[in-house]
């Protein structure tokens, strides 16, 4: 297993770990063959996602891309955070090996989901 | 300097340094071809017959029954399709279980294609196999049955002697894999009860690349590979002498101190789980809690995943294995822990320990020192963890 500098400093320094507290958004996504969990949460002010918290439950690669995906967001617009794929999660790993790119590599989906959850608030809200 | 621990046994030992020195002179002085009839040839085919004889003497065999392999592998691949090639006439029909290892499912599932059948027994939730279930599976196709001594994973040792007895009883032949088991406990194919013993040097402190298939005299058996007349017409290729010396070698010295050995592995993984389960809670004990080898202890920390505490561990320079699905290379939870009927997320959290001879009650110390702070700052991150 050779993981890159970068996932193993994000595997043991993950930024944003947590719950967000009456968050606006919550992606939950899971991998029913090898098990892997993963909680996104999102604060969302004027279009604009201002604080990202993850919990996650899976290996090297399931805690690196959670971490790498709440700094990505960040101060992104909704429509920046939408474009945000599991390819440039990996690549802002420096990359993941072959076998994680598909198995391990959440997060992305996991932010659709929580901006999907957010929006589908708003409607209902409005 | 960073300490090193190492406790993945099971995987693999490093060579002991007597072993080394035995095959050392096999390389260059003694590199005759065992079958040139010259006296360089005559010095290895020596070499070759004195460590088949101190391999027949451990497992209580005759000489003329161990045949040498390359490894466990290519022993569990020989049992297992040559004597459902061989034996063709009398039916094609296999018995084994769920929890065998890779080498033995695999040649089963490669003899399904075939045309075989195969019947994978299944095992209670301590991993053992049920001695009624495979007396029913038994049919008159049935010409091998197949189950390993001590799992790689958990552990556990099945009762060997009780099932192949039942097999003898109905003149279906009977092999079991004794990788695991071999040098961690006394093996004798006559208690044992067996017809084939499958077992790697490199579990017990030899070489890798070579092991040996106990074949029973009598066994009817089709090879894998043709060609000289080597290991009697059965594994053609040049006897591998430095590394079959080294086998023997290494046999000898696990059996000089087996039984204190014994003890003192069951004292330190004992302490171990105490330990671990005194500072971590929510921990399982995975496999049987008695009917095991003394090295092995396999458990789930619930709520945390295995490669991430292998990697934390990892850091502190600490070697270990586990059967999540990103450690098991299918993608998928150890086959064993799921045949146990060990839920998902507890297979997704399990950690294999193996203790070996370079282990002291220090180690033990400074992993259950460390461990604890893993557990919980992965369990912090956990959204399955909850107090």
């Amino acid at each position: 297993m050779a993981y890159s500098a970068k996932v193993m400093e994000h595997f043991q320094n993950p930024r944003n770990v947590g719950e967000i507290e009456n968050p606006d958004g919550v992606g939950e996504i899971g991998n029913p063959v090898c098990g892997d969990i993963m909680k996104l949460y999102i604060r969302v002010k004027d279009d604009r996602v201002v604080d990202a918290k993850f919990k996650t439950f899976g290996c090297g690669a399931a805690i690196a891309t959670s971490s790498m995906i709440t700094e990505l967001v960040k101060n992104k617009t909704l429509e920046e955070a939408e474009k945000i794929s599991r390819q440039s999660v990996a690549e802002a790993l420096d990359g993941l090996p072959a076998n994680k790119m598909h198995c391990s590599n959440l997060a992305a989906d996991a932010l659709h989901k929580a901006i999907e959850d957010y929006k589908n608030r708003k409607k209902k809200n409005e | 300097m960073e300490r090193k621990i190492y406790l993945d046994h099971n995987a693999t030992t490093p060579v002991h340094p007597e072993v080394l020195e035995a095959m050392l002179p096999f390389y260059q002085e003694g590199f005759g071809n065992a079958s040139s009839i010259h006296s360089f040839g005559r010095e290895a085919k020596v070499a070759l017959e004195e460590s088949r004889e101190k391999v027949a003497r451990f497992l209580n065999a005759d000489p003329l029954e161990i045949y040498f392999t390359s490894g466990g592998t290519e022993s569990d691949n020989l049992a297992v399709k040559g004597v459902a090639w061989a034996n063709k006439k009398k039916g094609n029909h296999i018995i084994t279980s769920q929890i065998e290892h890779h080498a033995v499912l695999e040649s089963c599932k490669f003899l399904e294609k075939e045309g075989y059948e195969i019947t994978y027994l299944p095992v209670d939730r301590y991993g053992l196999v049920d001695h009624d279930e495979l007396k029913k599976s038994i049919k008159k196709e049935t010409v091998l049955v197949s189950i390993m001594h001590a799992n790689n994973e958990m552990g556990i040792i099945q009762p060997i002697a009780e099932l192949a007895g039942l097999a003898k009883e109905k003149g279906v032949y009977f092999h079991t894999d004794a990788v695991q088991s071999t040098g961690k406990m006394k093996i004798d194919v006559n208690e044992l009860n067996v017809d084939m013993l499958s077992l790697s040097a490199h579990k017990f402190y030899g070489p890798k690349g070579v092991g040996a298939l106990y074949i029973r005299r009598g066994v009817r058996l089709t090879p894998l590979a043709h060609g000289g007349h080597h290991e009697k017409s059965r594994r053609a290729g040049t006897e591998n002498v430095p590394g079959i010396v080294g086998l023997a070698k290494a046999l000898e010295i696990v059996h000089s101190d087996m039984q204190k050995e014994e003890r003192r592995l069951k004292s330190l993984t004992e302490t171990f789980f105490k330990k671990v389960t005194e500072r971590i809670p929510d921990v399982f004990l995975n496999g049987h809690p008695v009917l095991r080898i003394p090295n092995t202890l396999n458990l789930s920390f619930k709520g945390v995943e295995g490669e991430s505490i292998i990697l934390n561990l990892d850091l502190k320079g600490i070697g270990v294995a586990s059967g999540s699905a990103c450690t098991s290379g299918t993608l998928e939870p150890s086959h064993v822990l799921s045949a146990m009927g060990v839920p998902g997320d507890l297979a997704q959290s399990s950690l294999r320990f193996s203790f070996g001879r370079s282990n002291s009650i220090d180690d033990v110390d400074y992993v259950v020192q460390l461990l604890p702070e893993i557990i919980s700052k992965l369990r912090a991150m956990s959204p399955i963890y909850q107090k």
